[in-house]
């Protein structure tokens, strides 16, 4: 398991404990303890479970000779070098659908938390100056949301909003039949200059690396809002700080960043601005779907058995 | 105007008539009794009203205009009495309303303001993983609603968007709502809930409807979200039970006592989220608010029907 903190989700160490021989491996805080474990182990590893912050790379795959299959604990496999895994035969699972509702749940908590400033009110109560507040909010119902990447997150979102009352825009790379309803923006920047609140809510791939860029948050503007829910790289987190900054852009509701954990300090004077550490699929609900569906892939594969929910 | 409501609103009636300020006289009797007999028409909010006092002092009083859809600071029967009109700001806010329950709701169970606080103080950079706080899933969640009246219907309408089984509790059972689930007891309304949403007014009947044991029935992992009125709940015992466990959690807009919140309220700053009555609080909304404040008393000094009369 390549995880960087071995207090993670006990359900699912639990589980891995009861059906396989489970080594826990520290690769960012302790590395060179982890280099040497693989070193002694690399012959006896045929699976590794990664999760959304490591997953395996072309370094930590060519160390394991007799890989067989990762099991990611997330939906993002951008993590996983892919195309090395098909290359070699190694089969790729992650977790699709059970925490696609947890992430859209928690777009929308995003986008009134922002709206409403419900981080700063409730900050205004607990310090006794709430009769000093002299700020009002923004509303949410009826506001035009703009979702990049209308899979299933994306269709969640648009469904939720739609319920606020709020007309749904989206871009993707051609129209889609079940976003009829759905206004469809051949480029990103139409969609951020027709939207108030943008969602990112597509794959990370190299083509949508830095989708969010300044032609599109200046076209979102100092009246919009960005939610991103995707991936930190989806996004060019520079020009980002500066456009909230500078006041070019309104509002932001982040659950990724470029380098988690470390998140732009600028950020935390801004009031505007809600931060999330990577918790778009946290639950306690989702959190034991997903170990189930690890833990059932693996064994699926180890009895020779088709595969729950493979990538690769 | 009985205080400093919003300098929008002040500014629009000043425009329009004139306009002696309550909050600013030295000794307030002596200001009402200086002006009583050119005083027409008063213009106060929720929590102030009108108390009996002022009426009692004014005794040329045509309108009351009330910026705030809740009158439960108003005596609306003495009013009909006296023929004192009473206009209020329905339907304008019902949006803003049902969307902060939905906030709330949302920042309990995901922790939004305590999970910003781990970004922000540099946690997340310590441990990658945010064990110490249990984040719960809403979707899909049962929804008990007190209330289904403009804004409960609201309330309805978006937490179905997550697939929520929504359920409630009124006088009598709407039969335009058949879809949901009526309880004719608050008590087992909250035990069928996951997450129960006080969104009725403030009446004799329903002071304190949520009480001890509706806070019990509720349980340790349910969440109680009030955007009504403070004194609809039985604040100590929610105190109570949320320090010892007996409530999961807590979304609070409104409290007995505005704008003083119960110390441990203060210090459960996980599982309990708080707003200081900003259920209507956005910019749009309060404009609306006060044009229809505004509307309200020219319809009345015009000698038209009035756009939003309660009385």
């Amino acid at each position: 398991m390549t995880c960087s903190s071995v207090q993670v989700q006990p359900y699912l160490l639990e589980a891995l404990e009861e059906k396989f021989t489970l080594h826990k491996l520290d690769t960012t805080t302790e590395p060179d303890k982890a280099a040497r474990f693989l070193r002694t182990h690399r012959d006896s590893i045929r699976a590794v479970v990664g999760t959304a912050f490591v997953g395996a790379d072309a370094e930590l795959i060519d160390q394991l000779p007799n890989l067989e299959i990762v099991s990611s604990y997330s939906v993002g496999v951008d993590k996983i070098d892919l195309a090395k895994c098909k290359e070699k035969g190694i089969r790729v699972t992650n977790c699709p659908d059970v925490s696609t509702d947890d992430v859209a749940d928690l777009a929308l908590g995003l986008m009134l938390a922002v709206s409403r400033r419900l981080c700063p009110i409730d900050r205004y109560v607990r310090s006794g100056l709430w009769s000093k507040l002299d700020f009002f909010s923004k509303q949410f119902s009826g506001k035009t949301v703009g979702i990049i990447g209308p899979g299933n997150i994306g269709m969640a979102i648009a469904k939720r909003a739609e319920a606020f009352g709020c007309p749904i825009s989206y871009f993707s790379r051609s129209q889609k039949p079940a976003c009829i309803n759905y206004n469809y923006c051949p480029t990103v920047v139409d969609l951020a200059a027709n939207c108030d609140i943008l969602v990112v809510a597509c794959a990370l791939t190299p083509d949508t690396r830095h989708i969010i860029n300044r032609d599109v948050i200046d076209a979102l503007g100092p009246e919009g809002v960005l939610v991103n829910i995707g991936r930190g790289p989806h996004v060019d987190e520079a020009e980002l700080v500066s456009a909230l900054l500078e006041g070019r852009l309104g509002g932001a509701g982040l659950d990724v960043f470029q380098d988690e954990p470390n998140v732009p300090e600028e950020l935390f004077k801004l009031d505007n601005v809600v931060l999330m550490p990577h918790v778009g699929s946290a639950t306690v609900e989702a959190r034991k779907a997903m170990a189930d569906l690890v833990v059932g892939n693996l064994e699926a594969h180890f009895l020779n058995k088709p595969l729950l929910t493979p990538v690769v | 105007m009985t205080k400093p409501i919003y300098s929008y609103l002040q500014a629009e009636l000043e425009k329009r008539f004139k306009v002696l300020k309550l909050w600013e006289a030295q000794d307030g009797s002596r200001f009402l009794e200086d002006h009583n007999q050119i005083i027409r028409a008063v213009v106060s909010d929720g929590g102030t009203g009108l108390s009996p006092e002022l009426m009692a002092a004014l005794p040329k009083l045509e309108i009351v205009s009330s910026f705030s859809v809740g009158m439960d600071k108003i005596d609306l029967g003495k009013c009909k009495e006296k023929g004192i009109r009473v206009s209020n700001t329905p339907d304008v806010l019902t949006d803003d309303v049902a969307d902060l329950a939905i906030g709330l709701t949302l920042a309990v169970l995901r922790k939004l303001p305590a999970s910003d606080r781990y970004v922000r103080s540099g946690m997340w950079k310590k441990a990658l993983y945010c064990e110490m706080l249990l984040y719960f899933q809403f979707s899909g969640k049962s929804v008990g609603i007190v209330g289904l009246g403009r804004i409960g219907q609201a309330i309805a309408t978006r937490a179905e968007g997550f697939g929520c089984k929504i359920s409630y509790h009124s006088r009598t059972p709407k039969p335009e709502s058949s879809n949901y689930t009526y309880y004719p007891s608050v008590v087992d309304l909250a035990a069928h809930s996951d997450i129960l949403v006080v969104a009725c007014a403030l009446t004799n009947e329903t002071r304190h409807i949520i009480n001890r044991e509706v806070i019990d029935a509720l349980g340790p992992r349910g969440v109680l979200v009030n955007i009504a009125r403070g004194a609809t709940v039985d604040e100590p015992e929610l105190v109570s039970a949320l320090v010892e466990g007996r409530l999961g959690g807590a979304g609070l807009d409104v409290f007995e006592n505005e704008p003083n919140v119960p110390e441990q309220l203060i210090e459960l700053d996980e599982k309990v989220v708080l707003a200081p009555h900003a259920g209507s609080g956005t910019e749009e909304t309060r404009k609306g608010m006060a044009d229809l404040v505004v509307g309200n008393l020219v319809a009345h000094f015009e000698g038209k029907e009035l756009l939003t009369p309660v009385v």
